[in-house]
Formats: C-alpha cells, sequence, structure tokens
C-alpha cells in the first residue's frame, strides 16, 4: 500500500527525483517548472539527496551539462518550460543523436509571444521531433507515476525521455496523490549501468562524432529502431508498475471507447475535464468515448487506429498550433495513422483549443461533442481546422 | 622542475597525427603540448568546440583522440565540461570510481569569445575544476574566415573585407583574458609557441594542475586566414611577443605576473607585414592605420605593465 500524499504535480516530480536520487541535475529556473529545481536544491542541501546540482547560467547549458554528465556515466536530470525547452531545443537533437537517456521534466507552457506563462504545448509540440521519447501526465499522479517509470524506458532503448505535466493546472495546483515507498522506488528504477561511457579508464570513449554523407543516415536509422523498440519498452514497465502499484499505464488510455460513435483525442490534463463531460453526455445516453495519448513519442499510431476505426466522427484537441493553415500536430499525426491503416470512414476535425492557458470547461468540450454528433448525423463534415472558445 | 624540451618529446602523444588539420595551423600544436603537460599516469576527458579541431579530428569512424572525448555543439564547451567534470565528482563521491581524471575543454575564438562565452562564463564562474584553452586564430576560420570579437583592428576577413569605404575591421580585439581574470579563477595566462615551448608547456602544467578553473588563451595562427606560408608559424608567433601585440602573462588568485619582456619592443610592422590580412595597411595613404594600430598596442602594453606592477 502506497503513502497517501497532497502534492503539486511539481512536488510530486521533485519528490520522484529525490526517491530516485540520481547523479547530477542541472537546471535553470523558468516559469512554471522553477519550484522542480527549488524543491531538489533543497534535498541537496539538507543532505537529504547526495545528487550534484549544477546552478547553470541557461537552459541551453542545462541541457549541455546533462550530455556531458549522462556521456560521463551518470544519471543527469534536468526540468523545463516554454522558452527555456526552446532555448535548449539544439541540444535535444544532439542528446538524442548521442543516444543519452537524460529525464527533462517539463510544465508546459505557452510561447511567446505575446509573452504568457499560462499551459498549452506549443513548447514541447515544437520539439516532436526532436528525438526524444514524450510521456504526458493527465493528473499530479500520473506525473509522478510517469516519471518513476521514465529512467526505466530512456535507459533500456538509449534515448532521452521528457516527463511533460500541465503548468499551473497540474504543476501548482495540489490533489491528493499516493506515494510509492522509497526502497520499492529504488528497486522498481534500478542502478544505471551504461555499457560506454567518458570515466571508464579501460575503454576511452569519443562521443559526438561529425558523420559524413556515408555515416549520417545509419546513425539516423538507428534512432528511429530505437524509437520503435519503446513501445513494447513503455507498454511492459506500465505493467510492471501496475504490478506493483495498481496503476497500469500504457501507450494510451482509453475512456468509454467500447461502443462510442463519437470520440475525442486530448492529451494532457484536459483530459480529465473531457472525461467529465464524457460522464455528463453518457448520462443522457450519448454514445461518446474519449482516447487519452499518454506517449506521444514513440506515437500510439496502432493503438489510436483500433480505438477510432468504428467511431462515426472523431476530433483531434491540439492545445498548440501548427500554423500549417490545416490541422494542429496531433490531428496530422492521428489522420495520417488512420489513412495509413486503411481506415478512412470516420470523419475528423481539428480543434485547437486552451492558448495561454484559455480555460477549458466542460461545456467547451460538450460543444465539440455537439458538433461531433451533427457531423456524425449528416455526413457533412464542413470546416477541419477549428478554434475552440475564442473571439472571432 | 626544470623543463626539456627533449624529454617532453618523448612522451607518448595523446593526440595522434593523421588528422586533417591544415600544415602550419597553430591548433593541433596547442593541442599537443597542453595534453603533453597531463602527467602521463592521469586520465583525461578532452571536449572541443565545434571548429575545425573538432571536424578534423574526429570524423567517424576515426578519432585522433587517445584519451575520452567529447564535441557537443559551438557554444557549449564550457557547459558541457562542466557536466563531465561534475559527473566525476558525482561518481568520485559515490565510490564508483577512484583514479584521477582531467578534464580540458578547447575551443577556438569563435566557440569562446563569441558564441561559447556566456557557457565559458558560467562554467569559470561556478568553479569546475578543468582547463579551459582557447586556441585563439582570431577569426571564424572553419566556416571561411569571418570576423569575431578577437579579429584585430583592420584585419581583412571575409566579413570585414578591406575596402574602398571600410578598411577591414573597424574595432579593435576583445581582451578575454583579461575577462577571464575578472572571474576571479585561480589561474589565468596568455602564451604562445616561442623557442623550446617552455612557456606553454608551462603554463599548460600549471592551469591542469590548479584546483579549480584554469583559463589558457593560445595565440595559434591560422595559415588561411592569416595568409602566411605554413613554415612561417613560429616565426608569427615570435613577431606577436616581440612587438607586444600578444604580450605573454599569467595571472595566479589575481596577481598578475610577466612571462616575458622584449629586450627592445619592436615597431607593429614587424609583425603585420607578414601577413595577408594586413596588406592593404601597407598600401600608400594607409599610414595612419598603421599609427594607429601601434598606439593601441602601446596603451595596452603599458597598461599590462602596470598590472604586473613594472
Amino acid at each position: 500500500m502506497g503513502i497517501r500524499e497532497r502534492l503539486s504535480g511539481n512536488e510530486a516530480v521533485a519528490l520522484a527525483m529525490k526517491q530516485i536520487n540520481p547523479d547530477v541535475m542541472g537546471a535553470f529556473p523558468i516559469t512554471p517548472s522553477t519550484e522542480i529545481p527549488q524543491y531538489f536544491s533543497a534535498y541537496v542541501d539538507n543532505g537529504q539527496v547526495d545528487t550534484e546540482f549544477i546552478p547553470v547560467e541557461s537552459e541551453h547549458s542545462a541541457m549541455s551539462t546533462c550530455i556531458g554528465a549522462e556521456a560521463a556515466g551518470c544519471r543527469a536530470i534536468s526540468a523545463t518550460s516554454s522558452c527555456g525547452l526552446c532555448y535548449m531545443t539544439e541540444m535535444l537533437y544532439v542528446a538524442a543523436s548521442d543516444r543519452l537517456p537524460i529525464t527533462l521534466a517539463v510544465s508546459c507552457r505557452a510561447l511567446s509571444g505575446p509573452i504568457n506563462i499560462n499551459n498549452d504545448h506549443s513548447d514541447a509540440m515544437g520539439v516532436r521531433d526532436a528525438g526524444w521519447l514524450m510521456l504526458f501526465a493527465e493528473t499530479n499522479q500520473e506525473a509522478y507515476d510517469n516519471y518513476l517509470q521514465a529512467m526505466r524506458i530512456g535507459e533500456a532503448v538509449g534515448l532521452p525521455i521528457m516527463v511533460c505535466q500541465d503548468g499551473f493546472i497540474t504543476s501548482h495546483a495540489i490533489e491528493n496523490i499516493e506515494l510509492v515507498e522509497d526502497e520499492k522506488v529504488k528497486a522498481f528504477v534500478g542502478e544505471y549501468k551504461p555499457q560506454h561511457y567518458l570515466l571508464n579508464k579501460d575503454e576511452p570513449m569519443a562521443v559526438g562524432a561529425y558523420a559524413t554523407p556515408v555515416y549520417y543516415m545509419e546513425a539516423k536509422r538507428q534512432q528511429a529502431q530505437a524509437m520503435m523498440d519503446a513501445k513494447d519498452v513503455i507498454k511492459k514497465v506500465g505493467a510492471e508498475f501496475g504490478q506493483m502499484t495498481g496503476r497500469t499505464y500504457g501507450m494510451i488510455e482509453k475512456y468509454e471507447m467500447d461502443d462510442a460513435e463519437e470520440a475525442i483525442v486530448i492529451i494532457g490534463s484536459s483530459a480529465g475535464t473531457a472525461k467529465e463531460a464524457v460522464n455528463e453526455l453518457r448520462a443522457q445516453g450519448k454514445k461518446v468515448g474519449l482516447v487519452k495519448v499518454r506517449a506521444f513519442r514513440p506515437f500510439p499510431a496502432e493503438e489510436i487506429c483500433e480505438a477510432l476505426k468504428n467511431v462515426k466522427s472523431f476530433a483531434v484537441m491540439d492545445k498548440d498550433d501548427s500554423f500549417n493553415g490545416h490541422c494542429g500536430p496531433m490531428y496530422a499525426e492521428v489522420t495520417a495513422s488512420l489513412y495509413a491503416a486503411g481506415v478512412s470512414a470516420p470523419r475528423g476535425i481539428s480543434y485547437i483549443y486552451g492558448l495561454g492557458g484559455r480555460d477549458v470547461r466542460v461545456e467547451s468540450i460538450q460543444r465539440v461533442f455537439g458538433e461531433l454528433g451533427e457531423i456524425a448525423k449528416t455526413g457533412v463534415t464542413g470546416e477541419t481546422y477549428r478554434y475552440l472558445d475564442v473571439r472571432e | 622542475m626544470s623543463y626539456n624540451l627533449k624529454e617532453e618529446l618523448q612522451k607518448e602523444d595523446r593526440l595522434s597525427g593523421g588528422h586533417r588539420m591544415c600544415a602550419g595551423c597553430g591548433s593541433p600544436i596547442a593541442v599537443r603540448t597542453v595534453l603533453r603537460a597531463l602527467n602521463p599516469e592521469d586520465h583525461a576527458v578532452v571536449c572541443s568546440a565545434t571548429s575545425c579541431l573538432e571536424v578534423s579530428t574526429f570524423m567517424y569512424p576515426y578519432t585522433a583522440w587517445q584519451d575520452s572525448f567529447i564535441h557537443n555543439a559551438f557554444e557549449n564547451a564550457g557547459a558541457t565540461m562542466s557536466g563531465v567534470e561534475t559527473a566525476y565528482k558525482a561518481m568520485k563521491k559515490r565510490g564508483k570510481i577512484d583514479e584521477t581524471w582531467k578534464f580540458i575543454a578547447f575551443g577556438g575564438d569563435g566557440g569562446t569569445y563569441d558564441i561559447g562565452f556566456q557557457s565559458l562564463s558560467g562554467a569559470m564562474e561556478r568553479g569546475h575544476d578543468m582547463v579551459y584553452v582557447c586556441y585563439d586564430n582570431e577569426a571564424y576560420m572553419n566556416t571561411g574566415i569571418q570576423r569575431s570579437s578577437s579579429t584585430p583592428h583592420f584585419a581583412d576577413t571575409t566579413t570585414t573585407p578591406a575596402g574602398s569605404v571600410i578598411p577591414g575591421k573597424p574595432q579593435q580585439k576583445k581582451n578575454l583574458t583579461k575577462i577571464m581574470v575578472a572571474h576571479g579563477i585561480p589561474y589565468a595566462a596568455q602564451t604562445t609557441f616561442i623557442g623550446n615551448f617552455s612557456d606553454i608547456s608551462t603554463k599548460a602544467h600549471k592551469a591542469i594542475y590548479t584546483s579549480g578553473p584554469a583559463f589558457l588563451n593560445v595565440m595559434a595562427p591560422c595559415p588561411r586566414g592569416w595568409r602566411y606560408p605554413s613554415e612561417k608559424l613560429m616565426e608569427i608567433t615570435k613577431a606577436a611577443v616581440e612587438t607586444c601585440v600578444w604580450p605573454l602573462y599569467e595571472v595566479v588568485e589575481g596577481k598578475y605576473i610577466l612571462s616575458y619582456k622584449p629586450k627592445q619592443k619592436l615597431p607593429v610592422e614587424e609583425y603585420l607585414k607578414m601577413q595577408g590580412r594586413f596588406a592593404h595597411m601597407f598600401k600608400k595613404g594607409n599610414e595612419w592605420m598603421i599609427e594607429q594600430v601601434q598606439k593601441e598596442v602601446d596603451k595596452n602594453w603599458e597598461e599590462l605593465l602596470k598590472l604586473c606592477e613594472l
């Protein structure tokens, strides 16, 4: 039986870090993830962990120190948000291509401009092609649970991993949470034993080569393979975590999908709001359901196709925009997955919502379901690129 | 401990030959000399910023580095080495390793004076036990001789061409060594290749075996960018020192110590005339440019002598 607590999402992640006691943390403050290195520094200064903390002068350096430390043979972690994640983008690509399983906690926030400190997913989605594994949390509990699973997943396939939660909505809101006992965490996460590392006196190692066209593409192909291999690892680790805690995790979560005729695909904390909308509509006899994406990288293409293949209409909810003139990024991936699988019957629309902390309410989601009902009934999709709750 | 070049050269090279750096380039000379200053029994992790040095010494599947080596990006050798050095502390504390390791980062002037300046400043301020070596060739040579903040006044580069209106780089060279001294680090020095390499070797050894952050600024000429015949390398560095364009000094715990005072300070023409990048300064009507550079060199030299209390 776990330990019952009340924690904010940031504190829960910091606590997970403390329980794991990694070797090195390099971090720079930025709202709303600032609390994570703050809590962690207190653990360091009070001797509750023996991690080396590097208070760097920028997020770029935060990720650079993580790359150096992880390559040297250590477990390295960081935390960031928004522009900070943008600023370390170049290094995210290097971390992935150097195959360094760094763990990065992201409290998602909008990007400038206009400057805004509130939640959306523009930061995380902006780096979705950097080669990192990406898990998203709906609740504080999931942020904590995902963090405890992250290193197992990243280290198994040799890829860095982002553990994302929604800035303020879960990062600062305090919720009931069930913690895992320290010794169980240690046993579950295990020791980091890299095959090759810089500080190995018996085998010097060179990291970060220049690769000509003769070799570059093979390096990328191997990264792609690691990302594909990660799917099984995520499921296996999620199942093992379930055996320990009773909370099992996979690539997606299906909610009321068995007989659903209209569905939304959503990621992050708004899934909670959307579940409430589903509950209310189900009570009215509407056959509605929800697919929550937990692992965005690797993308759960098969799971989504399986979940959506029998619906009449669906909406993909993107808390960010690709500014490509026709849809959000997750919509593009969901519909590409359906097309590749030959699933063409469901009619889909792209909804951009909740940008810069715009409130997402149960009624907002119900309105989306109302439109999906119309599409299902009439067979007319209309405009597929839509903004929710915006003054036009 | 007396210095003997012949003995030094008996040590095994930690940067293998056969890499792709140009003949007459100062950078691999700086690297080999600095690495020779390591006690042979000590392990080292070497880091290089993206640069000629990096792309010419570590082209997959080959590496010229005998020690563990990491290249990360152009602007973050300081931060990358901070991470490696911190990992060493963490692993040592946890009993995962017990041998001694040293940490040496190399960057060109582009990666050090300019794009990597913040990362270097952060690493020095935080006090990591490492040496940062700038091989200063006074322009972005890897991308084709563009100006940097280290490029000297009036130099002809591809982004400050000696034109009919603007005659080369309008600004003076940034004094990075002094900026590093201002970080309050225990050891900073300026050096280059002179005579039997005693100056650079001694300073490299001090830098490596001083506890805490150390900074070495090594003038390392580039035959393509400076436009000199490759065999003239050592004559150019000698002229730079004899004209006081590049004075040799060290700063130990904040105390300035002059390493070499020319018996007779040569006029700057003796240095400038050897290099194609300054050729336009010798055209008729441009005498003022040489006079201007002489004034600047004199001023900097006087300031340095004062700092050294001479």
